[in-house]
């Protein structure tokens, strides 16, 4: 298997401006081969709408610190699309670490290093 | 399922399923079509006895000449005329690694969880004419699915890259104040194709030479087939209506006129001419794979047979192969 043609959706759902993150992380799995799809700072709505109309393969969001609004997030691309694994990065307190990971989801906060997540996204979408 | 392992039966079902308004349904076959090879020719299959119902605008431009935001502005003005609208909006492949960083949808928050809007990002996958391999059959698929009106993104574009114009029925090209002068308004190509120019960042300096230089290269062309020009600032969506009226308006002279049907017969003689040529260049690539070309490359190296010849030996087998691949 490889990259080729594997969608990722890239979403941020926390409220702060912080871009660098997300945008390195997006850029490092370009360069793996995927296509990855930035939808920005997104409501939870919107995460769900665009992990349909994509047809991505992975959902990956950056949460700045607002896990109530990521696990709505999740709650609702888990109920369209319940097959699409999902990761999560950015600002994640360890509590909210505990809660995404009894959610399903995989969580890479600070000091995550680029090429486990890319590893990551090649094993969530089959690609490795 | 993967979408390599959907049979013909599994792609009709599809498709009965995003006629009936089911969206997953709709985005899995537009990933069937991106991906190309037997689903897509089945899908192909499914379309064929679909008359085209909708309309379609490209928007095209240069890298950073606001066409998304200014797409945003115009998902709105859209929703209103036609109630529903759809959105390919196509950014480029890396040759290098294959992948893509596909940004459009950072600038169209506005609609973006709307039932009534369907938006679709593509890669360029290695098309070169600004749009994607598929995305001609993804704007039938839409139709097919009664999407009354598609708007097309192209990637930035430079000069040339001008599938768009075969691919659409009213093109808007997007320029911005300080671009070019009067030689560049008059070069070919780009400024060819478009039946509306957008003046977007109207606010910034240079409105005025920009836009006297694009009248004056339009000044020799006959009224009724001058591109109207108009001015928008797309980040505070000023501008759009007037847009969108420019766009009904020339949408309304092509049909009158009859000018939109000789379109649409150009736009499938594009689709078929690229579809042969996709299957003749993959053909091609295997014919150099399986190093058929290898000895005629020798003997031109060696001097004892020129390029012309070894070429007219190739493209026999290659045309051989051809016609092998159908009867198979």
């Amino acid at each position: 298997m490889s990259t080729a043609g594997k969608r990722i959706l890239m979403a941020k759902t926390g409220l702060d401006g912080h871009w660098r993150g997300p945008t390195v992380v997006a850029k490092a799995l370009r360069d793996a081969g995927f296509e990855v799809i930035m939808i920005g700072m997104a409501r939870p709505e919107e995460v769900m709408q665009a992990s349909i109309d994509e047809d991505v393969d992975l959902v990956g969001l950056n949460i700045g610190g607002h896990v109530d609004v990521a696990v709505r997030a999740i709650g609702m691309v888990r109920e369209s699309r319940p097959e699409v694994p999902i990761f999560v990065g950015g600002v994640v307190p360890p509590h909210a670490k505990r809660k995404l990971e009894g959610l399903g989801v995989e969580v890479y906060p600070p000091g995550s290093q680029l090429p486990d997540i890319v590893a990551a996204a090649m094993r969530l979408t089959g690609a490795a | 399922m993967a979408v390599s392992q959907l049979s013909a039966q599994d792609t009709d079902q599809l498709l009965e399923r995003a006629r009936a308004g089911d969206r997953g349904a709709l985005a899995r076959l537009i990933s069937v079509l991106e991906r190309g090879g037997d689903a897509a020719a089945s899908v192909e299959r499914g379309l064929s006895s679909r008359g085209a119902g909708g309309y379609t605008v490209g928007i095209t431009g240069a890298p950073g000449a606001g066409k998304s935001t200014l797409v945003n502005t115009l998902l709105g003005e859209a929703l209103a005329d036609a109630g529903r609208v759809a959105l390919l909006a196509v950014d480029p492949t890396s040759p290098l690694s294959r992948g893509a960083l596909l940004g459009d949808r950072v600038r169209m928050h506005s609609h973006a969880a709307s039932s009534q809007v369907f938006i679709r990002s593509m890669a360029s996958r290695g098309q070169l004419g600004g749009l994607a391999v598929a995305t001609r059959s993804a704007r039938r698929l839409l139709e097919a699915c009664g999407w009354p009106l598609i708007l097309i993104e192209t990637v930035g574009v430079g000069q040339v890259e001008l599938d768009v114009a075969s691919t659409t029925d009213t093109v808007v090209v997007v320029l911005n104040p300080g671009w070019g002068d009067e030689v560049q308004a008059n070069k070919a190509g780009l400024m060819e194709v478009a039946d509306i120019f957008v003046i977007n960042k109207a606010d910034k300096a240079g409105l005025q030479a920009t836009r006297r230089d694009l009248e004056s290269a339009l000044a020799s062309l006959p009224a009724e087939r001058r591109p109207a020009i108009v001015e928008t600032v797309a980040s505070e969506g000023r501008g759009a209506a007037d847009l969108w009226a420019a766009i009904a308006s020339h949408r309304e002279a092509i049909t009158l006129s009859g000018e939109l049907a000789s379109r649409r017969q150009q736009q499938l003689r594009a689709e078929l001419h690229g579809l042969i040529d996709a299957r003749l260049e993959a053909e091609l690539d295997q014919l150099f794979a399986s190093g058929a070309a290898d000895t005629h490359l020798e003997a031109v190296a060696a001097g004892a047979l020129d390029m012309a010849a070894a070429g007219d030996v190739l493209l026999r087998e290659l045309c051989r192969r051809a016609s092998a691949a159908i009867a198979g």
